[in-house]
């Protein structure tokens, strides 16, 4: 068991999805919540084109993604104010887009060897930089979320009642958006562009089975995302599977298992509760 | 002394996109009365509380709101499967006087307790607001509202959806609530609960009358342009009245 901490790039991969796990499973709450997963796995795709124009030039991946996600997050905006597109249409049209523009730059000449791990993520390739950048984020979003968690429960519980009692949901969703998008940038690093919507989206998933109050389902979802991270990369160690997709199965894994958690606590409290727009993607 | 006038309204028109959605809407509010909204879906019921709540712009005519509102919408419109309990939600009513970075504290969670128990729901504070009744769910958001510290409620459709004793025991809680000199407008669609308040207002786009409710409702021609249907009497006993909306009308079979 602890054969692997020894070996300081398994140290620096735990402390990254421990982070990113602990962030991205309190951020994923508010996703799920306000069914955002769809949104949540488009962003992440958008930002493909962001992440292989970074690689031809040899520079921090961040400085790839966080363009290519600002402007994905411009594009649906301005699309889903289009009559007859709206949001889903818009999130579609942009990220086919987008992905599309990243296959054809990974596919060109130019384009150096290993872009699949930019699609799968190399979770034992991170920097001690790395790690710094996931633990500010991690300190950041969660200091967010602690300010904002009474206008973001405002918002998603009745947009129509919202303003009149102070909270603007417009602001408050872009605040969640941002804080998502900057934790996308991120987590893609280890994760991949594939699979990096699991960290925002299963924990959360899962929690919400088992929680009916808000604060104790972001505790579970950092808690769970966290567990599931270490899981899936003890499984990579010693089974030799691909680190980002290790973690990505561990946290589907722990979703599964807390689904029976979930359906005997609803008979219990007599009633099933189904969270709305929950997907896995 | 005169009881104080909340809110006024004369000329107003008020809507979307520069079209005005109400037009002629003449009152005045004052504090201790309930005013009844009457009118059909798309009569303009929820424009009007949009208006006053300042969430849109008079187009026309003028609009004084002169005391702090407070709004209670449809319990549909909030969602069931969140994971607040009723405390939660009440305390949502203290958010609007907070800084943004502030959270509500133990001092703004006492004030919601509070707000409960003067809705009489002390006991279900801690229950989760989808399981609660519909009844229940209203006074929730009444007592959010009471947390505003509002002077004027707005309560949109309040009684839809409830049964009998729950109906009775919203309405002699809004009776309460005006006791207490607080203004109340409560859109409705029930003749019923219109009859119980002190001014009935009946709109259709626009205002076709205001006045008390033994004046205004004793008129069947105001009630027909305000649903813009025929009114039935109802052979029996307990007699009353019922609507037809348009499309039940018969050509050649007269009413």
């Amino acid at each position: 068991m602890l054969a692997p901490l020894r070996e300081p790039f398994m140290q620096r991969a735990l402390a990254e999805v421990v982070l990113l796990g602990a962030a991205g499973g309190a951020i994923g709450c508010w996703v799920v919540l306000y069914g955002l997963s769809y949104a949540t796995e488009s962003l992440a795709h958008s930002i493909f084109p962001g992440l292989v124009l970074a690689a031809i030039a040899g520079v921090p991946l961040l400085l790839g993604a966080t363009p290519a996600i600002v402007l994905a997050a411009l594009a649906i905006a301005l699309g889903a104010r289009v009559t007859g597109v709206g949001r889903e249409g818009a999130i579609a049209v942009v990220v086919t887009t987008m992905f599309g523009l990243g296959a054809l730059l990974a596919l060109s000449p130019r384009s150096p060897p290993g872009i699949e791990s930019l699609l799968f993520g190399d979770v034992f390739g991170v920097t001690a930089a790395d790690v710094g950048t996931a633990a500010a984020f991690a300190a950041l979003a969660l200091l967010a979320l602690r300010l904002l968690h009474g206008r973001l429960l405002v918002a998603g519980f009745d947009r129509g009642a919202a303003p009149a009692l102070g909270v603007s949901p417009a602001l408050a969703e872009a605040a969640l958006l941002v804080l998502l998008a900057a934790g996308i940038a991120i987590a893609v690093q280890g994760l991949g562009n594939l699979l990096v919507v699991a960290v925002f989206v299963g924990p959360a998933a899962a929690a919400r089975r088992l929680s009916e109050r808000m604060l104790p389902t972001m505790l579970l979802a950092a808690g769970l995302a966290a567990l599931a991270g270490v899981a899936g990369l003890y499984l990579s160690y010693y089974a030799g599977t691909a680190g980002g997709a290790s973690v990505a199965l561990a946290i589907v894994a722990v979703y599964l298992l807390v689904l029976p958690l979930g359906r005997l606590r609803a008979a219990r409290f007599g009633r099933a509760l189904a969270p709305a727009g929950t997907t896995i993607g | 002394m005169p009881a104080e006038s909340l809110i006024e309204a004369a000329g107003l028109a008020a809507g979307y996109d520069g079209a005005p959605a109400i037009s002629g809407i003449d009152f005045s509010l004052r504090e201790g009365q309930r005013l009844a909204l009457l009118g059909s879906n798309g009569g303009g019921k929820t424009t009007l509380l949009r208006a006053i709540l300042g969430e849109l712009r008079p187009l026309a005519g003028t609009l004084a709101v002169r005391a702090s509102c407070g709004t209670v919408p449809q319990t549909e419109h909030s969602r069931l499967d969140y994971p607040v309990s009723a405390l939660d939600v009440a305390t949502m009513g203290t958010l609007a006087d907070l800084a943004w970075w502030r959270r509500p504290g133990r001092r703004e969670r006492e004030a919601a307790a509070r707000a409960l128990d003067r809705v009489g729901l002390a006991d279900l504070a801690g229950e989760t607001f989808g399981k609660l009744s519909g009844g229940q769910r209203q006074r929730v958001l009444i007592a959010r509202a009471l947390v505003q510290d509002a002077r004027v409620l707005l309560l949109d459709e309040p009684f839809s959806g409830l049964d009998r004793p729950s109906s009775k025991r919203l309405e002699a809680l809004i009776a309460e609530l005006a006791g207490e000199g607080r203004g109340i407008a409560i859109a409705t669609h029930d003749l019923e609960q219109a009859r119980a308040c002190d001014l009935v207002l009946c709109l259709a786009g626009r205002q076709v009358a205001c006045g008390p409710p033994a004046d205004v409702l004793a008129d069947v021609g105001v009630l027909e342009a305000t649903y813009g249907g025929a009114i039935v009497e109802l052979p029996g006993p307990g007699g009353g009245r019922a609507i037809l909306p348009p499309h039940h009308h018969h050509p050649g079979h007269g009413h």
